[in-house]
């Protein structure tokens, strides 16, 4: 443990409203923390800056799941167990319930949040390619009040976000508008669990007579930030399904993507990847439609 | 990057542990696994790598398999905490115990708290598990001696009575 | 049960209870970092962050209060400044020059671990750099020499027959070059120690370790005090694999000085970051193959040069060098053979022991090389080994004859069958597109016990006692660390004894309680030891025989009684036995020839995989791991060995890979230094075969290293069948394969 634990210090506020007032008491002091599973990490290592946090793992408006007609309202602090049970999350947005399955083993998804995950803004983070795909708005708690954002707009740049130093996400929201399309994730990683991913894809499009009329696809660990893959998406969009798409659909991917070589893998590695994984979801696509 | 707090001494925490109210002095962002081990003499649960990634540390908090190297104490308040010393009962060994002893499960013993603990949990929510279960199940808890076979075989003596021999 | 007589007793391969085995699952196993001791302080070690050269300037940074730590140096070391092993070449605490990261310079202790880690930070050490060998081909080149007069710590060279005489017969010549990489052990235990210090008693440490005798010999020269003030007790051990056969006598040492220069008990426990980037790790290698074969794939003879990287100081390379060389030509007949192997030193941490210990390098060119020459031949990979493999009355390339009945083309057959080889080879080699599946195959042997004259030299001593309540404790120094040694041996004393498995114990081991009966290592525990234990508990059957306190035959209620008669008259009952080496075994050091080992165990191992065309990942279907090891003492033990062995062989073929940068491990985290989760595995399938062994503790060879020298070569074998690429490397990453595959002409 190379943290001094009397250096830092863990507060628990009563609700939402008291945890805002207390961001703004002095912007940039104080940080959240929910179950801990990025913090704690670099806290042992020594590496966390952050001296003051506080608690949001509690707070009951962190933790609800709201379905309402035309869209699904997470709360924040929603584990990734939370969402592999609901029903609605399997049913209708399976890439995020395969992605909570992903993200570590059983005991880092009981305390591993999507919120903490969208936050941390990791590239490489499991989720955040399916909320592109799923065209994920996020709800913005301050003693302002509430903003929305696109979370296509989250990301600034690596480990960059749209947050406002007093500001924390509240709810994660889901248009429900996937039914009748055809998805497709995977996750590359170098073992079957516990991997950080290498590259990551998650793909949603409806095809009608042969057609795609809609596709969003998003990628992570291919860039500074997840990455929408919108050349590919134009390319797609209003085409018929078969081979020459899978091939046509290849060629786009390259120009997107700006991989690394790092300490988990290669940059050749992850575009070709990337691209084969573009040509499995397009697959899919042809013999689904 | 914010400055430190002025040095905030030790609070009381308290939650249950093994069925037992307890109470510690403790500082708000040690390490749960830290406090088990150090303040409350419960030295089942290992520090491994002290990342969440071996899961030697792993207890349960309200019935929830968790990787104690990254909860804060804070976070522990009023919650039930069951470590692998909670499982016996009155010396009765629990099943799990009783299978990873007959089939083998546990050889250096260091990953084997945390894997029963893990295995609890794994059979709490699927009682009647399939082998991909078994292996999903544990997947977040590292063993370098055993190869997982053993233990795949301990969790299904205790799930079924019987292992696969 | 009466008179029963010993054939009628069943402990001997039953699965009998763990000894440990309870406390183990329920959280009462004492590791080192579950012990306190009243007044202890924590000790903590200053590295090395540069590969080679002169310490310039220590500087002990702000806001750390000095006075309150205490600090030691190579200055303080009484006596030898020196980890004592095979050589002494290897320092405790550098002493004005470094030669590898991470090499430990100064030593910090405090009660306060919080503040101990932010002293280690604040020390700054100024060096002035000097050219670093970072891998074995800078080290042969000479380049700078680091080590000694040439970089060498050891060579050796085999020679059997007239290998110059085979080319020009030669209706073949393959050759090949074979690497495999560092890998970690990866013990899900941290090494960690406690040491006291006081004039009188001298020094006491606490250990997580396998070889309690080898800390109690570098202490003594250490300290420069006598056996008796060096005691060394082992603590229940959480994994070791051969990471805590040396290693511990450093972190003890250090734990030592730290103690006596306090007067305090001094706790060392690193963390994962430390432990993978500071201590050992398994010799990279180079293996070179040049083979003359006939026209039928049959061995003329051939050339195997080896060189394996040492890392800094010499430690164990030149026994693992040994190991390695006389396993080089697998479990096949050479008429001819050249080996020319040697040790070299680089600027990176010592390498060290793991788990087969130069066999798994050496074994997985060779098996590589069979399907090489099985491809230049146009014979199958079964037919290639079937035609070579050693029979009876022939000899190894150490010119040692093999005694036993082996049938290892029936073993290689038995293995096919099980892994349904052919049919499955047939139905992949014709599907048309979609994943690659492979099947490959390796045969290989492991010799038990240390090589030639090492156990004449270990000299092994064991104990068997009878207590005042009529129980019998085992007193051995070799360590449990998973693998099952307290079971083992007391199956192996309870069956001599004709008493139940219940009343007899083993002792911790403590240099004080316990004789030397030689290093946890080398697979020679159940074998040799074991042997040990019998001829004890035979001594101390035949004391209470003698005494007139027991007949020849008994029941282990008479036998408790006369055990009680005897202590409480004599005050004691402890019967030893030495190490008596076989009859007729020869081993000649100079020339490398002779019986290098009393034993070997010999398998087959069978893997499927297939390469998955999207992410070029390569997964383990199906493995089938076959083995001849004598005498399954303990069922569950043995396939335990066995299945864990595989695993971590899974590992070091797929998955496992040291992130050098600048001679350190840059990935010296479990995040990024890669071991297989239970979903990573397949069902590893485990048979054996007995039969027998005469130097063996009822006919038991050793088994701990066996599984880790097949499997590698068995999957990239796999590998090479499903998509017609050849690595001769390992690990095989999926990048590896991607960048293989993109090379090929057509995708």
């Amino acid at each position: 443990m190379r943290a001094d634990p009397r250096e830092y210090q863990l507060v628990l506020a009563d609700n939402l409203q008291a945890t805002a007032a207390l961001l703004a008491e002095e912007p940039g002091k104080w940080t959240p923390i929910a179950g801990g599973t990025d913090l704690m990490v670099l806290y042992a290592a020594g590496k966390l800056p952050a001296r003051n946090l506080v608690s949001i793992w509690d707070l009951p408006e962190l933790r609800g799941i709201e379905v309402a007609p035309e869209v699904l309202r997470i709360g924040a602090a929603c584990t990734y167990s939370d969402l592999q049970k609901q029903e609605i999350v399997k049913g209708e947005f399976a890439m995020l319930a395969q992605a909570a399955s992903w993200t570590g083993g059983v005991a880092n998804q009981n305390r591993g949040t999507l919120g903490g995950n969208i936050a941390n803004a990791s590239p490489a983070a499991d989720s955040l390619p399916a909320l592109l795909a799923y065209d994920a708005t996020l709800e913005i708690y301050s003693v302002r009040g509430v903003r929305q954002i696109p979370y296509s707009e989250f990301h600034l740049g690596y480990k960059k976000h749209a947050l406002a130093p007093d500001e924390l996400i509240r709810t994660i929201c889901l248009p429900r508008k996937a039914k009748g399309t055809v998805s497709y994730c995977r996750k590359v990683g170098a073992r079957n669990a516990q991997a950080i991913s290498k590259v990551c894809i998650a793909g949603l499009a409806r095809v009608a007579n042969g057609v795609i009329e809609e596709v969003r696809i998003g990628m992570g660990s291919v860039a500074p930030v997840p990455q929408r893959l919108k050349k590919t998406e134009q390319e797609l969009l209003g085409k018929r399904v078969g081979r020459e798409l899978i091939e046509m659909a290849k060629r786009t991917v390259r120009e997107q993507i700006q991989p690394i070589d790092d300490i988990r893998s290669t940059s050749e590695y992850r575009s070709t990847v990337a691209v084969n994984l573009v040509a499995e979801f397009v697959q899919k696509l042809c013999v689904e439609a | 990057m914010s400055p430190s707090p002025e040095r905030i001494g030790k609070q009381e925490f308290s939650f249950f542990l093994n069925g037992e109210a307890v109470r510690v002095q403790a500082l708000s962002m040690e390490r749960l696994l830290d406090v088990l081990r150090m303040e409350l003499g419960l030295t089942g649960a290992k520090e491994g790598c002290g990342e969440g990634e071996c899961g030697s540390c792993s207890v349960l908090i309200n019935g929830e398999l968790v990787n104690s190297c990254l909860v804060p104490i804070a976070q522990v308040s009023g919650a039930r905490v069951t470590t692998i010393e909670g499982l016996a009962l009155h010396q009765k060994l629990h099943p799990l115990q009783e299978a990873f002893l007959e089939c083998g499960g546990a050889q250096c013993g260091i990953c084997t708290p945390g894997m029963i603990l893990a295995s609890v949990h794994l059979l709490d929510k699927h009682p009647k598990p399939t082998l991909e279960q078994i292996k999903d199940g544990l997947s977040g808890n590292l063993c370098r001696c055993t190869g997982y076979m053993q233990i795949f075989e301990a969790v299904r003596k205790a799930a079924y009575g019987e292992s696969s021999r | 049960m009466g008179e029963a007589g010993l054939t009628e007793r069943h402990i001997i391969g039953m699965a009998v209870p763990r000894k440990e085995g309870r406390d183990k699952v329920t959280g009462r196993a004492r590791y080192v970092d579950d012990m306190t001791l009243p007044g202890m302080i924590y000790g903590a070690t200053v590295r090395s962050t540069i590969p080679r050269g002169k310490i310039k300037k220590i500087n002990f940074g702000q806001g750390i209060p000095w006075n309150e730590l205490v600090v030691v140096s190579a200055s303080d070391i009484p006596c030898k400044n020196c980890i004592a092993l095979i050589l002494e070449d290897q320092p405790c605490l550098a002493d004005g020059v470094v030669n590898h990261p991470e090499e430990p310079i100064l030593l910090l202790a405090h009660e306060d671990r919080y503040l101990l880690r932010k002293a280690v930070d604040a020390v700054t050490i100024e060096y002035e750099g000097l050219a670093a060998l970072l891998v074995m081909e800078e080290s042969e080149s000479k380049k700078e020499i680091v080590w000694g007069a040439d970089n060498v710590f050891k060579s050796y060279l085999i020679e059997k027959g007239d290998v110059d005489s085979v080319w020009e017969n030669a209706a073949h010549i393959v050759e090949g070059e074979y690497r495999t990489g560092a890998q970690e052990q990866l013990y899900i235990e941290n090494n960690g120690v406690i040491a006291t210090y006081n004039a009188e008693a001298g020094v006491t440490v606490w250990g997580s370790l396998q070889c309690p005798y080898y800390v109690n010999k570098a202490l003594m020269a250490l300290f420069g005090l006598p056996e008796q003030e060096v005691r060394v007790v082992q603590m229940e051990t959480g994994g070791a694999f051969g990471g805590k056969e040396e290693y511990p006598s450093m972190i003890s040492a250090h734990a030592a000085l730290l103690a006596k220069k306090s007067g305090r008990p001094v706790k060392i426990i690193y963390d994962r970051a430390e432990d993978m980037a500071a201590t050992t790790k398994r010799h990279p290698s180079r293996t070179r193959h040049r083979t003359a074969v006939d026209a039928n794939g049959k061995i003329l003879g051939g050339e195997i040069e080896i060189v394996m990287d040492g890392g800094a100081y010499a430690t164990l390379s030149s026994v693992v060098l040994s190991r390695g060389t006389i396993h080089a030509g697998g479990p096949y007949y050479w008429p001819h053979v050249r080996i020319r192997a040697k040790a070299v030193a680089t600027n990176t941490p010592p390498h060290g022991a793991f788990r087969g210990f130069g066999a798994p390098q050496t074994i997985f060119a060779m098996e590589r090389h069979m399907d090489r020459i099985a491809r230049a031949v146009g014979v199958s990979p079964i037919e290639i080994r079937k035609r070579n493999f050693l029979k009876t009355g022939m000899t190894t390339i150490t010119e040692q004859e093999i005694r036993e009945e082996i049938d290892l083309g029936g073993l290689l057959d038995r293995a096919a069958g099980l892994s349904k080889y052919e049919e499955k080879k047939r139905d992949f080699n014709t599907a048309k597109n979609g994943q690659k599946k492979g099947m490959g195959i390796a045969a290989f042997l492991h010799g038990s016990g240390f090589t030639g004259s090492g156990e004449r030299y270990l000299n092994s001593v064991v104990g068997v006692e009878g207590l005042v309540d009529g129980s019998v404790r085992v007193l051995v120094s070799s360590a449990e660390f998973g693998q099952g040694t307290n079971t083992v041996l007391c199956q192996v004393a309870a069956e001599e004894l004709a008493i139940p498995y219940e009343l007899v114990a083993i002792a911790q081991p403590d240099t004080t309680v316990v004789p030397n009966s030689g290093p946890t290592v080398a697979s020679r525990t159940a074998m040799i030891v074991g042997k040990l234990v019998q001829a004890a508990a035979r001594g101390l059957k035949q004391t209470l025989v003698g005494a007139g306190l027991l007949r020849e035959t008994y029941t282990p209620g008479e036998f408790r009684a006369a055990c009680q008669d005897f202590v409480s008259t004599h005050g004691e009952l402890k019967s030893y036995s030495r190490y008596d080496a076989p009859p007729g075994i020869y081993w000649d050091d100079a020339k490398y020839k002779g019986e290098a080992y009393s034993a070997f165990a010999w398998a087959v191992y069978i893997a499927e995989v297939v390469v998955d065309p999207v992410t070029y990942g390569v997964s383990v279907e199906d493995f089938v791991a076959l083995q001849e090891i004598g005498k399954v003492l303990h069922p569950l033990l043995a396939e335990g060995q066995i299945t864990g062995g595989v695993a971590q062989a899974i590992g070091f073929a797929l998955y496992e890979k040291i992130a050098w940068q600048g001679g350190r491990m840059a990935n010296n985290q479990m995040t990024n230094y890669i071991m297989p989760t239970s979903v990573d595995l397949p069902l590893i399938r485990v048979f054996f075969e007995e039969k027998g062994n005469v130097h063996g503790a009822h006919g038991a060879k050793g088994i701990g290293e066996l599984p880790m020298d097949g499997p590698a070569p068995a999957i990239v074998n796999a590998i090479e069948d499903a998509i017609r690429i050849r690595f001769d490397s390992i690990p095989v990453l999926p990048e590896d394969i991607f960048r293989a595959t993109n090379m090929r002409p057509s995708a």
